[in-house]
């Protein structure tokens, strides 16, 4: 783990009490995003999302197995996230750790519980086979906010797959059937201030961080609360507004990247 | 397995390139923020991200080595890099990748330089169509001399092989799956000298001779895209200030 200098915490702390950030962005404002689709030639649904100068890869690998007992008429989903060394110093090759595998729970509950993938389409035949979903992220480069640029690249990645049934002689390829997604929203607290898209400077002094999904209706559609700070009622009424707003734009933006 | 696909006919390859034309290649410098030095590099339906941390302390401490660095490189693939999808993660393949890339890197950078270091060259190939290791290599070294690491030259990477008898550069996808040869090669550009060899599958001695003549040449044609792509970023960088 990197050592913030109390320095850096200081001066952060002191731009925040007079309503400012290091990169100059207001409490609320998001950084720029830029998705770019079908990157990876081998995926069946691929994305590069870019927040700030975290970027993010994430593909779509389709596969033919067996249904779980409990579902046989649905097809099934996982999803894996790779702190691979090349996007920051402290990250470590190796088996996911704690911080990859929180990523990927939370990236794969907004999916899964918001049923963004109609899983109950992809059955071939009941009990027996059924297309298998692997959503995998690549982190590339670390400037704070995976959660958001994670869960961005995998809804643009499954908004632009392909079914690839010709390849298993299962006729034509058509689209990945979806439902409308939900967009996720950080915020993380540092003394006292909210900050909406955390760059990593301010994630690595935050005391407290919460994920917010909201819907296109403006309807809340998962939370995740993180760290040991805590906020207040008030607070979070107000991060779930910044959700809201900010939501609308970055799912404006993810239409428009993936040509919808 | 055997292909009844001809892979070479009237003097054309399947992609219709020549028996001594490379594949399209395009390398970038710079292009994380994180890193002390990284690339991006096409080449073919390859592509491929490297960069490097370092030097900075060995860890654990049984790996530093008192009297220079360390060069660690990891050669990792995507899980959509290929066409059925890969468990994350090592295996026995990628280790040895980059045990073979690491120890041709070591030659050329000035390791005595930095006892007890590490050097972390980490390798992504993110899209695979044959020829991953060399791709790696090439945009390893562009990453390495984009952080500033010392070196003797900047090293790089070509393959050659054996299609229906004909030797040719650089083996395309269905080339490298149903061809008879593969020789990947590393050289240092300005001395020549061999830091990478591999080679599988049947070659007479005569047909050696010509692969590796022919492997080297394309080193040298990749080594001017590799200096062209570091001139660019550091052109541009003036150009700003």
């Amino acid at each position: 783990m990197t050592i913030t200098p109390s320095i850096k915490r200081d001066f952060l702390a002191k731009l925040a009490e007079n309503g400012k950030r290091a990169d100059g962005r207001k409490f609320d404002d998001y950084r720029d995003i830029e998705i770019e689709t079908n990157v990876i030639s081998k995926a069946e649904g691929s994305a590069r999302v870019k927040i700030g100068s975290t970027q993010v890869i994430a593909g779509i690998k389709m596969d033919i197995g067996e249904p779980y007992p409990d579902t046989p008429e649905e097809g099934v989903m996982t999803t894996a996230a790779e702190l691979i060394p090349l996007a920051s110093p402290d990250f470590e090759s190796g088996p996911p750790r704690e911080d990859a595998i929180e990523l990927a729970r939370v990236v794969d509950r907004g999916i899964r519980e918001s049923k963004v993938i109609e899983v109950e389409k992809l059955c071939i035949e009941p009990g027996e086979k059924i297309w298998l979903v692997f959503i995998d992220i690549h982190i590339i480069d670390f400037d704070g906010n995976l959660f958001d640029a994670a869960s961005l690249a995998a809804l643009a990645a499954l908004m632009t797959s392909t079914v690839p049934a010709e390849r298993f002689e299962l006729g034509d390829n058509y689209p990945l059937p979806l439902r409308t997604p939900p967009i996720s929203c950080t915020s993380v607290k540092y003394n006292g201030a909210i900050v909406i898209d955390p760059a990593l400077d301010e994630e690595e002094i935050a005391e407290a961080r919460l994920t917010v999904a909201t819907d296109e209706n403006g309807d809340i559609r998962a939370m995740q609360k993180g760290l040991n700070g805590s906020f207040t009622v008030d607070e979070v009424k107000k991060v779930i507004k910044a959700s809201i707003d900010n939501g609308k734009k970055l799912r404006e933006n993810l239409y428009k990247s993936v040509g919808k | 397995m055997k292909s009844d696909i001809k892979l070479f006919e009237n003097g054309k390859r399947l992609d219709g390139r020549k028996p001594d034309e490379l594949r399209n290649i395009k390398i970038e410098a710079g292009v994380l923020h994180r890193a002390e030095g990284s690339c991006y590099l096409e080449w073919g339906g390859n592509k491929v991200i490297a960069a490097v941390y370092g030097p900075r302390e060995a860890i654990p401490r049984h790996t530093q080595n008192p009297l220079r660095a360390i060069v660690n490189a990891k050669y990792n693939m995507a899980a959509f890099s290929v066409e059925d999808r890969k468990r994350p993660g090592p295996d026995r393949r990628s280790r040895e990748i980059s045990k073979v890339i690491s120890e041709a890197l070591e030659k050329i950078i000035l390791v005595e330089k930095f006892p007890r270091a590490s050097i972390d060259v980490n390798i992504e190939v993110l899209d695979a169509e044959a020829g991953t290791r060399c791709a790696g290599l090439t945009a390893a070294a562009v990453a390495l001399a984009d952080a500033g690491i010392p070196m003797k030259d900047i090293p790089v990477s070509c393959a050659a092989g054996k299609i229906e008898n004909q030797v040719v550069l650089d083996l395309g996808k269905e080339e490298d799956n149903y061809g008879d040869a593969d020789l990947p090669v590393a050289i240092s550009p300005r001395t020549g000298e061999i830091l990478l060899l591999q080679m599988d599958g049947h070659l007479t001695q005569q047909e050696f001779d010509q692969a590796l003549d022919m492997a080297i040449k394309g080193c040298h044609t990749v080594s001017e895209i590799q200096k062209k792509a570091i001139m660019e970023k550091y052109q541009s960088a003036t150009e700003v200030e």
